[in-house]
């Protein structure tokens, strides 16, 4: 049987204007304007990339830098919209780009939890259920009353962490973030993925480490140039990527 | 229409949480505290009213509370609308990485203005107390201008916040725009005092309508008219929806350009 539908990208296309030169200023462009120098040059960083996650599967996205795995991701995400196709996600979803993007730094760590907790669309209520959860996984104890500026950056990867994984999310996006921190902090992270797997999440996984993809996911996504080179079997296709 | 109020629903934590940050950065590590919101209002009408009393001479009952009434509203206007222009920058780092409902920002921005509003319309109860001003029941009205100005600064702040994006000199501007403006809106001087055609232009002013709405309720003790209402009214309104479909039609963009 079939499995339920978890996220379907339908023909996606993504163009960026790239400004030979940048303009942000009301004077730049009055004056560019003038002088006709506007010039934009077209990028697809995506072309017509479809394919499908089914419930409880685990998808790596591969690729070289400047492929489009990062656009892919945040267009699944909803920070981008694709300039062609649509991009649908069904059910709860816990984004892991950038670990600790929503800090503020002038809180406290107890404040952040809260703040991220409610980025992420939890309540208070909510956070307050997982808040032992999140001191207990990120060992920050100690430190949950001091203003997050002074954390060093693997403390601040712990508690983002912490709080980007409570719960049991239909869908999780891991994008890089497991090379992060310290050995422990990989082992503990990728346990507590492994942990969300058996639970039924359905899984999103970014990586340069093909070692990692062929651990953690069933199927791939290879991107290369923005245009969808093989979608399948991961063992299948991670051995072909690393002979190419 | 439904998954928008779904929407604002899941991220209503949120705007608690940011209106909270705000006013929790703002008076961190300040002995006095939210104190300084009744305050501040407060020094700058003692500064003004000793130079606009014994400088230029106004002819204006009550000087102080005069001036305190009109800084309550203007500074309002110019407070919400400046920090809702800035709302997507400051914010750009978040909204790359994470899907946020982008006018929660604005809307944060303004909830957090209208909380020192409230804090100097209290300042402006205080001096009414102690300089004697007669106060009647009407006074209960003021709510009426203050949410129409609401409404005018979130569609205007919307606006401010779009631009901004694309060009960023636009808050130096707004800067010199606004101080520009309080002296186009009867903040220190009586509209009385105006030659014909400066008053009209002053009229002009939807700020002016607000405060004059204002004026009536808290100093004059009379009921607005209801003509000033109405226009404030539509005012407010169409700046409403004028800033949420621009905002609507171009925030897919914002990530763009920030």
């Amino acid at each position: 049987m079939e499995r339920d539908l978890m996220v379907k990208v339908d023909h996606v296309s993504m163009r960026f204007n790239l400004a030979s030169e940048r303009v942000d200023s009301l004077k730049e462009y009055v004056i560019k304007t003038i002088k006709r120098q506007i010039s934009y040059n077209e990028f697809w960083a995506l072309n017509d990339i479809s394919f499908e996650v089914r419930r409880g599967e685990a998808l790596g996205l591969i690729g070289l830098n400047g492929s489009g795995k990062s656009t892919m991701l945040k267009i699944i995400a909803g920070v981008l919209k694709p300039t062609r196709g649509s991009v649908q996600v069904f059910g709860s979803m816990a984004p892991l780009i950038e670990l600790g993007a929503g800090f503020d730094f002038d809180l406290t760590a107890r404040e952040n939890v809260f703040l991220n907790g409610a980025i992420l669309g939890h309540s208070r209520k909510e956070m307050e259920q997982y808040y032992d959860d999140i001191v207990d996984f990120s060992e920050l104890g100690p430190f949950m009353d001091t203003p997050v500026k002074n954390f060093s950056s693997g403390m601040i990867s712990r508690l983002a962490f912490g709080i980007a994984t409570i719960g049991q999310p239909d869908l999780l996006i891991v994008d890089e973030v497991l090379s992060v921190g310290d050995f422990h902090f990989q082992e503990k992270s990728e346990a507590r993925i492994q942990r969300m797997l058996s639970g039924g999440t359905t899984l999103l996984f970014v990586s340069h480490s093909i070692g990692q993809v062929k651990n953690l996911c069933d199927k791939v996504v290879w991107l290369e140039k923005g245009h969808l080179r093989a979608y399948g079997d991961s063992k299948v296709y991670c051995e072909e990527y690393e002979n190419s | 229409m439904s998954t928008y109020i779904q929407n604002f629903k899941k991220f209503r934590p949120l705007l608690e949480e940011l209106v909270s940050r705000d006013i929790k950065i703002k008076y961190r590590r300040s002995v006095l505290g939210v104190l300084w919101t009744v305050l501040n209002p407060l020094f700058m009408m003692v500064i003004l009213s000793i130079v606009f009393s014994n400088l230029f001479r106004f002819d204006i009952e009550n000087y102080p509370v005069y001036i305190l009434s009109g800084q309550v509203i203007y500074n309002f206007y110019s407070g919400s609308t400046s920090s809702a222009m800035s709302a997507m920058l400051d914010n750009a780092a978040l909204l790359k990485k994470v899907y946020i409902p982008k006018y929660l920002f604005v809307m944060s921005r303004i909830l957090s203005a209208i909380i020192d509003v409230l804090a100097s319309h209290c300042a402006l109860l205080i001096v009414m107390i102690v300089t004697g001003v007669e106060m009647r029941w009407t006074i209960i009205l003021f709510p009426i201008p203050l949410f129409m100005l609401v409404l005018f600064c979130f569609g205007f702040g919307l606006i401010l916040a779009t631009v901004a994006v694309k060009f960023r000199d636009i808050i130096h501007l707004y800067g010199v725009f606004t101080t520009g403006l309080m002296y186009l809106t009867p903040v220190i001087y009586a509209l009385s005092l105006l030659p014909d055609w400066l008053y009209r232009v002053v009229r002009l002013n939807p700020i002016t309508n607000y405060l004059m709405i204002y004026r009536d309720v808290m100093l004059n003790g009379t009921l607005p008219d209801p003509m000033h209402v109405l226009v404030g009214l539509a005012e407010g309104a169409v700046m409403m929806i004028l800033g949420l479909l621009l905002f609507a039609k171009k925030q897919d963009t914002f990530i763009l350009n920030l």
